[in-house]
């Protein structure tokens, strides 16, 4: 067995006995943040609730620290891993801190009384997710987004040594979800807790995440570094992506490029083509997109969203070959937009293109 | 994390506010024991006899040395019925209570899931044919039957959990097993010698009256033991409140804890059939409204007001019992009905404002 902080080991994991993903091989080092991506339904949750024990494996196992975490103590465990699920709590008459209170179960006496250092560690998880003010509201009468907080801060309280995490950031709005994923990040790298978390948000998976466990059909598709992993067509791949496009460079989404023969040309550059891009996109209006250097933030979104692109290599003058084409692309469209494009000592052709779509009546300022 | 002290502003805000829930918990307690007082000196002193307080004082620190009418209605009659009222309302009020915990939902309760109807049956069935082939039965006896009959309407109840999650329809299923063992019980009422119906028609219907010293001491012993294990489940049941898989990654054994839950719910009512006959709607009514006047459903306050509420509850009722119509006597659960399903509808209706 590699010498791994959280192993699992040849798991497979299912409901029922029926086996829902098999051979899951994965080694986790201590204060690495891993994140679950895949599809609804591809069985996320059941990888986190099969290692939180809570569903038992039908095969394999998982070991923390070597140990083997079937044959812990309900108690041990829970002082080293605290869960954060995505199911509803149905609570009467309990405040905030309570619920943030009951992460110290592990740690109180037969009858569950609070020390005040007990209390101490529950107003500081209060704190670290900015919820002190919650702490006396009725946990049923706060939104979801601060109930999310305070389960945060429950799990927190359980001082744990690893946490997992389901879906963390639904229901919260964006302030919300990029605080709650800096204090992951902060707790990952300061205190050294390990995260394994699931999360539908690539965009925030790709930034975030140490290594990231795609999940699709019965097996784990990729594992790895998010380098490796947030690549244009593995992204495809796992969501089964036919009705629009995702970006690896910004791990942003876009929807699917107009259809149709491109009767706009946009001449660009330095980011100035994006906004233009974009509505041409909700109008449905499909674009050439020209003449773009290879390395402008344009060309990113325009290898989306653009039926065609004329581009150019980075820091070269351009070429007479990619003027012609600019020209019958003008010829070809009834109307020229100029986004906005910065004319320096490489890039004088676009000028020349420029004046060939006024003299054409075409060009049309943003 | 406990080094974590840098921030602003210091520790400590929620001492104050802790302070005062606690003082409201004490405050409730002692409303609850200054009540239960209260009714026991009423009971004992309310009746178709009237005895003044100092002969009652007198007859009460005899320790059962006495003689004559008087002590043998206070000492005989009365007092073992106050107590037996006092102690099945509490332990009948947790039943309820640990129902509402394992099945997750406030109108759980062993009257309308149908388990004090399936003691009524597996308790009439048995004294019937001990009254027939010896001549008394025991209280234990009782308790075992009761208990016998509790669990098996209980594991039906849990059998239709499995496949029904939507509570309704559970509860309708409790509803249903609490009618065929209620006609069950007729039937055999009904074909049951001319001695034994007398026994049976009352306690069928649920009464406390009629209670004895030995009825009182196998009451203490078994809901007493029943109490201290609930009272040592708060913690549990504390994880146990935020669902089960909250509970198990706190360290709690599910599967232990579960049929603990069930087993001492199940012990607690088998003992209230077994003396008072079903009595409904007190395992719903007192919890929750304990839980309201506690303002907290923290189970290491809620177990023993609970019992204190269900006490006092059960002697109200008892007393109404007796002295509404007397010397005509209700059965007693005529009485919780009448305040105890207004109760019932009140929430439902206050959890239909709440979604």
């Amino acid at each position: 067995m590699a010498d791994y902080y959280f192993h699992m080991n040849n798991m497979t994991v299912g409901y029922n006995k029926k086996p829902l993903i098999k051979d899951i091989e994965i080694g986790i080092n201590k204060g690495e943040i891993i994140t679950l991506i895949g599809p609804n339904g591809s069985g996320k949750s059941t990888i986190l609730k099969s290692i939180s024990r809570n569903l038992e494996l039908l095969a394999g196992c998982v070991t923390l620290e070597n140990n083997e975490i079937r044959d812990m103590t309900f108690r041990d465990l829970s002082k080293k891993m605290a869960v954060m699920l995505t199911e509803r709590i149905k609570t009467e008459y309990m405040t905030c801190y309570e619920i943030v209170a009951t992460g110290r179960y592990p740690y109180t006496g037969r009858l569950g009384i609070l020390s005040k250092e007990d209390e101490d560690i529950v107003e500081e998880s209060l704190k670290r997710v900015h919820a002190v003010e919650l702490g006396s509201k009725n946990f049923d009468a706060i939104s979801d987004g601060q109930r999310q907080r305070i389960l945060l801060a429950r799990a927190l309280c359980q001082q744990p040594e690893i946490i997992l995490l389901d879906e963390p950031t639904s229901f919260l709005d964006i302030k919300h979800k990029l605080e709650l994923l800096a204090i992951l990040r902060s707790m990952a790298k300061e205190k050294n807790i390990t995260v394994i978390m699931s999360l539908h948000e690539i965009d925030l998976a790709q930034k975030i995440s140490d290594k990231v466990i795609c999940v699709k059909g019965d097996h784990i598709s990729l594992f790895g570094e998010p380098e490796n992993i947030f690549t244009y067509d593995n992204i495809r791949d796992l969501y089964s992506i036919d009705n629009g496009s995702y970006d690896p460079l910004y791990g942003s989404i876009e929807l699917p490029r107009p259809k149709g023969e491109p009767d706009t040309f946009v001449i660009s550059s330095c980011g100035k083509g994006i906004p233009v891009f974009r509505k041409l996109q909700k109008e449905n209006a499909a674009f050439i997109a020209g003449i773009l250097y290879t390395n402008d933030l344009d060309y990113e979104l325009a290898k989306q969203l653009a039926s065609e692109i004329i581009e150019e290599k980075p820091f070269c003058s351009i070429s007479e070959e990619n003027i012609q084409k600019a020209k019958a692309a003008i010829d070809k469209c009834s109307r020229v937009i100029d986004a906005g494009v910065e004319i320096g000592e490489y890039n004088q052709g676009i000028q020349e293109i420029l004046d060939y779509a006024k003299q054409a009546g075409k060009l049309y300022n943003n | 994390m406990s080094k974590n002290k840098g921030e602003q502003p210091a520790v400590g805000t929620f001492r104050n506010e802790n302070f005062k829930r606690r003082t409201r918990y004490t405050a409730v307690f002692i409303v609850l024991l200054a009540a239960l007082f209260v009714v026991i000196i009423l009971n004992i002193n309310t009746g178709n006899v009237h005895i003044s307080v100092g002969q009652i004082l007198k007859i009460i620190f005899s320790g059962g040395n006495g003689v004559g009418t008087e002590y043998n209605i206070i000492w005989k009659i009365r007092l073992p019925r106050i107590l037996m009222a006092a102690i099945l309302g509490g332990g009948l009020s947790l039943s309820g209570f640990l129902l509402q915990t394992f099945f997750n939902n406030p109108i759980a309760g062993p009257f309308v899931l149908g388990i004090s109807s399936g003691a009524k049956m597996v308790v009439a069935l048995t004294m019937i044919y001990f009254l027939q082939h010896f001549a008394a039965v025991s209280s234990y006896v009782l308790i075992g039957a009761a208990f016998i009959g509790s669990m098996i309407a209980t594991l039906f109840i849990i059998l239709i959990s499995r496949r029904v999650h939507h509570m309704g329809t559970l509860l309708v299923g409790g509803i249903m097993i609490g009618y065929i063992c209620s006609a069950v019980t007729d039937f055999i009422v009904t074909f049951a010698e001319d001695s034994d119906i007398v026994n049976l028609r009352g306690w069928s219907l649920g009464s406390f009256s009629g209670m004895s010293w030995d009825n009182v001491q196998v009451a203490v012993i078994i809901t007493g033991i029943c109490l201290v294990l609930t009272f040592l489940m708060s913690k549990p049941i504390s994880a146990y409140q935020l669902g089960e898989a909250y509970a198990q990654s706190m360290g709690v054994n599910i599967k232990t804890f579960r049929v603990l839950l069930i087993l001492v719910s199940s012990v607690f009512s088998a003992c209230v059939t077994a003396f008072a006959g079903p009595i409904s709607f007190v395992g719903i009514a007192v919890p929750f409204l304990i839980k309201r006047l506690l303002n907290t459903s923290k189970p290491i306050v809620v177990i023993p007001a609970t019992f204190l509420g269900g006490a006092v509850f059960c002697t109200v009722c008892d007393l109404i019992a007796r002295m509404a119509f007397a010397p005509l006597e209700l059965n007693i659960s005529t009485v919780t009905s009448i305040f105890g399903a207004p109760v019932v509808i009140f929430m439902m209706l206050q959890k239909k404002r709440g979604n």
